[in-house]
């Protein structure tokens, strides 16, 4: 039987809690391992508010009884999880005292990425100057912001300010149990963004967490929540097309995102977690859980991705089209290369009258890497006359790689239509001497085959990120060839 | 300029190029005609450097350095042009970007900048003005959906873009209307200089009515069997090729 998602909302805001748990401790980091003490001690770290305390407290007793999910064409070792540490709190990196004592390695990728020094100084926690400009463009940029209403802080913040909207929404769109990891999520998160968009309200700005104050350290669990209430609109850019690495291994985020009634959410991300070196030893385990609900008639959420990094992706963006009219948009670039391996697509629930779902999907394999596609389009019975388009196309370099497209579709009604399309290609000798005849290497030959194959999808991108994950996608298959 | 020795090429064990020899000097244009499968496409090709075909003996020389050698990138940066007889498509990169890439990565070979941006749409603008491409061409894909003419128009396009010392072109006039023939001769002789060279591969004589050769070769069976003037080509349109098997 299909669940109501009001039951849903239900099922997470019913019981009432108490506000103003307080307790100072003095340490500085939770002991290893998971347990109701390791969540009770990052509750009262942050200052919580009893109701989150017996949020984080639910989805641990539910994660318990939880096992790690296997479907997934991925393979890795266990994880242990009492091997983790849950909190530790924010550290001030160390800082550098100029660029001379940073990874050379790293310099060189900013270097191809067009990063400009006092970026690449910041990126790298090297100190900068007092007065640089980027402070006053945030000290604006907040002002234009919260003239309009516009609340786009920390999640930690969101708690302490609007602990109402926090509660009327989070868990809404992934429930605590949706799935292992969302659970583990739920019950430990450390931080992450919080945005909400007033009624009729259209945010000026594209809003990127690169802006935010208090970006750092969100660590392994993070958690964000953007609300778009009635008959507004916003586009939401996270992530950096900076390699980021973290000694975390295991990150488990969760992204909800509410549309109200005529409501947009535009959401774009560049991900580029450190994925291993050449052989596939370390890299990040990414885990992701992204899912947004149109809930209003008229309302559309739009994901936008390009995947580059990790060792393991496991993530399928979401949209629920749960108003009349409403609109869901996926479009995807993935790349894998050397020992990578991504399990990435999306889910499309229709629930409302006329719904329209779209989804673009690009895997790009290289290496000895493996790429799948995994997608669910549902058509209920009450989503008559809705309609979803799906395009999964893999592109292959080199015969060492895989691609796999797993589409599910599921119709329990006749006036929908849902048309799938998917191919396989491989860059063929052809074209790579029609570049090398017109002087153009193999390297950046093959950088332009692969934007031009992920055109699509990188047009939807905001600008100024369409330009930076267009060399992030030449880069990341730097010597897949030859 | 072009300087090629006794040159033999074989693909799969199979020999196709059976001991070429040709000199092309600077302001000459050479036409190469010939029954189908006697090996023009591959001597182009491998003029350019593709590596299927194997080099069993013989040289290469352009301007004075060893061709053999070199990568196929090089080449064209040392101003090798070749019009593919069949074009490429690439979807999802306008003719406007790639252009870009291989103009900046030649002048990089040149220890030149890159082209500032308002130079290179200016001469994207004075090239298509003077090939009569449709602006909108210049937006889409490489060569993606394009007709068999105008992917031929857009060979020449690039030619006249990248302004090669040598540009061979197979093969260029099949596949376009009379008034695009006009046009692409028109373009290469526009192109033509003291310092520069073209090989022209064709079937027709109609071209060279067009495109005045200086030298005209007959490739058969993996060799140039005869070279002549212009009027070798109007013999040839006359006879047929029995004419040369005889
Ligand atoms: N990639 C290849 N693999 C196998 N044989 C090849 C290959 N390329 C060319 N050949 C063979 O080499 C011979 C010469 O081919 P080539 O394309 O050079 O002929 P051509 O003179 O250009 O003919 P046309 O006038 O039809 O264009 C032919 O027998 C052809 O089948
Ligand atoms: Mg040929």
């Amino acid at each position: 039987m299909e669940k109501d998602p009001n039951n849903i909302l239900e099922e997470v805001t019913q019981s009432e809690y108490k506000y103003g748990f307080y307790t100072d401790i003095e340490m500085e980091t939770a002991p290893k391992g998971l347990s109701e003490d390791t969540i009770r001690f990052i509750s009262a770290k942050k200052n919580e508010p009893e109701w989150l305390l017996q949020f984080r407290l639910e989805a641990y007793r539910k994660w318990l009884g939880m096992t790690e999910p296997t479907w997934a064409h991925l393979h890795h070792p266990p994880i242990n999880y009492q091997d983790i540490i849950y909190y530790a709190a924010p550290k001030k990196k160390k800082e550098l005292a100029s660029l001379d004592e940073v990874d050379p390695e790293l310099i060189e990728t900013f270097n191809k990425l067009g990063i400009s020094l006092e970026e690449q100084k910041r990126l790298s926690g090297v100190a900068v100057d007092a007065v640089i400009d980027s402070v006053s463009v945030k000290t604006t940029f907040s002002e234009t912001l919260e003239k309009q209403g516009i609340i786009f802080c920390s999640f930690s913040e969101a708690v302490q300010k609007v602990p109402e909207l926090v509660k009327q929404y989070l868990g809404t769109v992934v429930p605590a149990d949706d799935n292992y990891f969302a659970a583990l999520n739920s019950a430990v998160f450390s931080d992450g963004s919080f945005c909400y968009i007033p009624k009729g309200v259209r945010c000026p700005i594209e809003l990127s967490t690169y802006f935010r104050i208090n970006a750092a350290n969100t660590g392994q669990f993070e958690r964000t929540l953007i609300i778009g209430d009635e008959n507004s609109y916003v586009s939401y850019m996270e992530g950096c097309t900076a390699p980021m690495r973290d000694e975390n291994q295991l990150h488990a985020a969760i992204v909800e995102i509410i549309a109200l009634k005529d409501a947009e959410v535009k959401y774009s991300t560049v991900q580029n977690w450190y994925p291993g070196n050449k052989k596939g030893e370390g890299g990040i385990y990414n885990f992701v859980t992204k899912r947004g609900i149109c809930k209003g008639n008229n309302s559309k959420i739009s994901w936008t991705q390009v995947e580059t990094g990790s060792a393991i992706t496991w993530k399928y963006p979401s949209v629920v089209l749960m108003g009349d009219h409403s609109v869901g948009e996926f479009y995807s670039v993935a790349v894998t290369n050397n020992y990578q391996q991504a399990d990435t697509g999306s889910k499309m629930i229709h629930l409302g009258k006329n719904t329209k779902s779209t989804i673009i999907s690009k895997g790009i394999s290289a290496g000895h890497s493996s790429n799948s596609y995994r997608g669910l389009v549902k058509m209920t019975k009450r989503a008559e006359n809705s309609r979803n388009f799906s395009q999964c196309d893999s592109l292959l370099l080199g015969d060492k790689c895989g691609a796999h497209t797993f589409p599910y579709i599921k119709t329990e009604n006749k006036t929908s239509i849902v048309e799938h399309e998917a191919t396989t290609s491989k860059i063929s000798d052809d074209q790579l001497f029609y570049c090398n005849q017109r002087g153009i290497g193999t390297e950046s030959a093959i950088g332009l085959i692969v934007n031009g194959y992920a055109r699509e999808v990188l047009k939807q991108l905001p600008m100024e990120f369409a330009v930076e994950a267009q060399k992030l996608l030449s880069i990341s298959l730097e010597g897949s060839v030859g | 300029m072009l300087s090629i020795k006794n040159l033999r090429v074989s693909i799969n064990g199979k020999e196709i190029l059976k001991g070429i020899n040709l000199e092309v000097k600077p302001g000459e244009v050479h036409a190469i005609m010939g029954p189908n499968g006697t090996g023009k496409s591959t001597l182009a090709s491998v003029i350019a450097g593709r590596d299927i075909f194997d080099v069993e003996e013989g040289e290469i020389q352009f301007r004075g350095k060893d061709l053999l050698d070199m990568s196929v990138e090089d080449r064209a940066s040392e101003g090798i042009f070749l019009g593919f007889q069949y074009p490429v498509e690439i979807p999802g990169v306008s003719i406007t970007n790639f252009m870009r890439t291989a103009v900046n990565e030649q002048r990089k070979y040149r220890g030149l900048d890159p082209m500032p941006a308002n130079e290179f749409l200016a001469k994207m603008e004075e090239k298509k003005q003077m090939l009569e491409i449709h602006a909108k061409l210049a937006n889409r894909s490489v060569n993606e959906g394009f007709s068999g003419g105008e992917k031929k128009k857009n060979e020449i396009f690039q030619m006249a873009m990248l302004d090669p010392s040598l540009a061979i072109l197979d093969e260029t006039d099949s596949g376009l209307d009379i008034d695009a023939l006009k046009i692409v001769a028109n373009g290469v002789n526009k192109l033509r200089r003291p310092d520069n060279a073209f090989v022209v591969i064709t079937h027709y004589q109609r071209l060279l009515e067009y495109i005045v050769p200086d030298i005209v070769h007959v490739l058969f069976d993996g060799r140039i069997v005869r070279s002549g003037g212009k009027e070798l080509a109007i013999e040839l349109e006359e006879k047929g090729y029995e004419w040369i098997r005889a």
